[in-house]
């Protein structure tokens, strides 16, 4: 087998490969459904609010919940120091009049 | 059309004999070109999973939650506010809500307090999220003891646990009744952790959430909305972490086309010379640069974007993991949904492949448009 057709039947492997995790991907959706609903259920059940993912400081579990000057609170020099809060987008208006929306005064 | 596949099928013989000839180099550019595609495509496919499963799980989230602020600060909320805020046209339902966070010494961990409306639990029965079980090695039937806000002891039985499907919520949550939460917390019968608030039409979102502001000006309004938008937020890919691997995988892959577009080495330019010098058109000499870069870049996406999925939602991001964790005990065990599409793997492919392919011919092609004895001779 010449070397151009090695590297072709390898291309075109890979290239299954790509198509073939897209169908993966539906079928893994259509199954993942029982896990969503589950979740939404525990949501409206709990009428609970964010995502358990970064459970090290109270902003950080409930970031919808948090106040912008939260990541401040302990100290009036305190930096923001939990490593999750580095995820955290800097709100486009900050160091303007005002960080919130107009209802949240 | 078989003549066009031969001349191509014998083109790609001799690439593939040329990058074997710097066999060392090309297995490196390859391995790292491979490394920044599964980095950037990790981060896309991570990102917009967990973006996608918040906003479907969220949906159900209450429309509006009543905070009390006090000094800048998140504070407890009367329990009269409810029956204030209920009272405002609009408002099908405003239930006090009572819920806290609880730090374990032993483990290290804090924990989410809560109590269940709508599933009330007798007093000394406790429910726990699936992550506490299996962090603390709690099971059900089990007691759990607690230090009150005084200081003396209070042990629960754990009655039931969480279902481990729904980890991603409840992963951390303690659920007791309303009489255990506020021996545990010292939180006063008149007050609640915050309001939420049922409006029949979403359209009035809005303007209840102005009056409630208008009614009780110390209250912050938080609209489902807003509850949502924040997990934009917070995997937005301007976003601190995200932005930051994004920001060293381009740059990575700017030196490396910068390398390849400023120039050939001495020993590609003799080569191109000589194939010229035998009677290689322009046109070849092209082609084959053009199968140089493909059979690198073409080969290390297919490659990164493969391992990439297996990475995201076979191994549940291993390597994101442990920056997720960060200094958290709780770490919620969970498999994301593969919510991909062809428009991401689009966006990639123009990011990496046809930049470096460009960089490689480019070069190329003022190098083939010189004499062949002009370059042989330099």
């Amino acid at each position: 087998m010449r070397r151009s057709e090695v590297y072709l039947s390898c291309l075109g492997f890979l290239f299954l490969l790509l198509a073939s995790i897209f169908f993966y991907a539906h079928y893994q959706r259509a199954h993942a459904a029982l896990r969503l609903n589950e979740m939404a259920r525990v949501v409206k059940e709990l009428e609970l609010t964010d995502l358990c993912l970064f459970t090290e400081a109270r902003y950080t579990r409930h970031p919808s919940q948090a106040d912008l000057q939260t990541p401040f609170q302990d100290h009036p020099m305190a930096m923001e120091h939990f490593p999750s809060g580095s995820f955290m987008k800097i709100p486009g208006n900050i160091g303007r009049n005002t960080c919130y929306d107009t209802l949240d005064q | 059309m078989t003549r066009w596949i031969n001349k191509q099928k014998n083109i790609i013989d001799f690439t593939l004999s040329s990058l074997l000839r710097r066999k060392g180099k090309n297995t490196a550019l390859f391995f790292v070109y491979m490394v920044i595609v599964f980095l950037l495509s990790s981060v896309m496919f991570f990102t917009h999973a967990l973006k996608q499963e918040a906003k479907i799980i969220l949906q159900s989230t209450p429309d509006i939650v009543v905070q009390r602020n006090v000094a800048g600060r998140h504070d407890l909320i009367p329990a009269r506010y409810a029956e204030e805020i209920r009272r405002i046209r609009g408002v099908s339902a405003a239930t006090p809500r009572l819920w806290g966070y609880y730090y374990d010494p032993q483990s290290r961990a804090n924990f989410t307090l809560m109590v269940s409306e709508s599933n009330p639990l007798p007093s000394g029965d406790i429910m726990i999220g699936s992550g506490i079980s299996r962090t603390l090695k709690v099971f059900q039937g089990d007691m759990m003891t607690f230090r009150t806000f005084s200081g003396d002891l209070l042990t629960l039985q754990v009655a039931n646990i969480l279902s481990s499907e729904s980890e991603l919520v409840s992963s951390d949550l303690i659920l007791l009744s309303e009489e255990d939460f506020r021996y545990l917390t010292g939180m006063a019968k008149e007050h609640a952790t915050d309001v939420v608030v049922r409006v029949k039409n979403p359209k009035e979102f809005k303007t209840v959430a102005g009056k409630i502001v208008n009614l009780l000006p110390d209250s912050r309004p938080i609209l489902k909305d807003e509850i949502l938008r924040t997990y934009d937020a917070v995997f937005d890919w301007r976003s601190g972490m995200v932005a930051l691997v994004i920001f060293i995988s381009v740059l990575a892959f700017i030196i490396f086309s910068w390398d390849k577009a400023s120039g050939l080495s001495a020993e590609e330019r003799m080569e191109i010379g000589i194939l010229k010098a035998i009677g290689w058109e322009t046109a070849d000499v092209i082609n084959m640069k053009f199968w140089e870069g493909t059979v690198i870049s073409l080969t290390s996406f297919l490659s990164g974007v493969v391992l990439a999925y297996v990475h995201i939602f076979s191994a549940s991001a291993p390597l994101f993991a442990q920056v997720l964790k960060g200094w958290s005990i709780l770490y919620p065990s969970f498999r994301l949904t593969p919510f991909i599409n062809p428009y991401q793997i689009a966006t990639l492919f123009f990011l990496t492949v046809v930049p470096y392919t460009v960089a490689t011919i480019v070069p190329s092609w003022r190098a083939a448009t010189v004499d062949p004895d002009l370059i042989m001779r330099s």
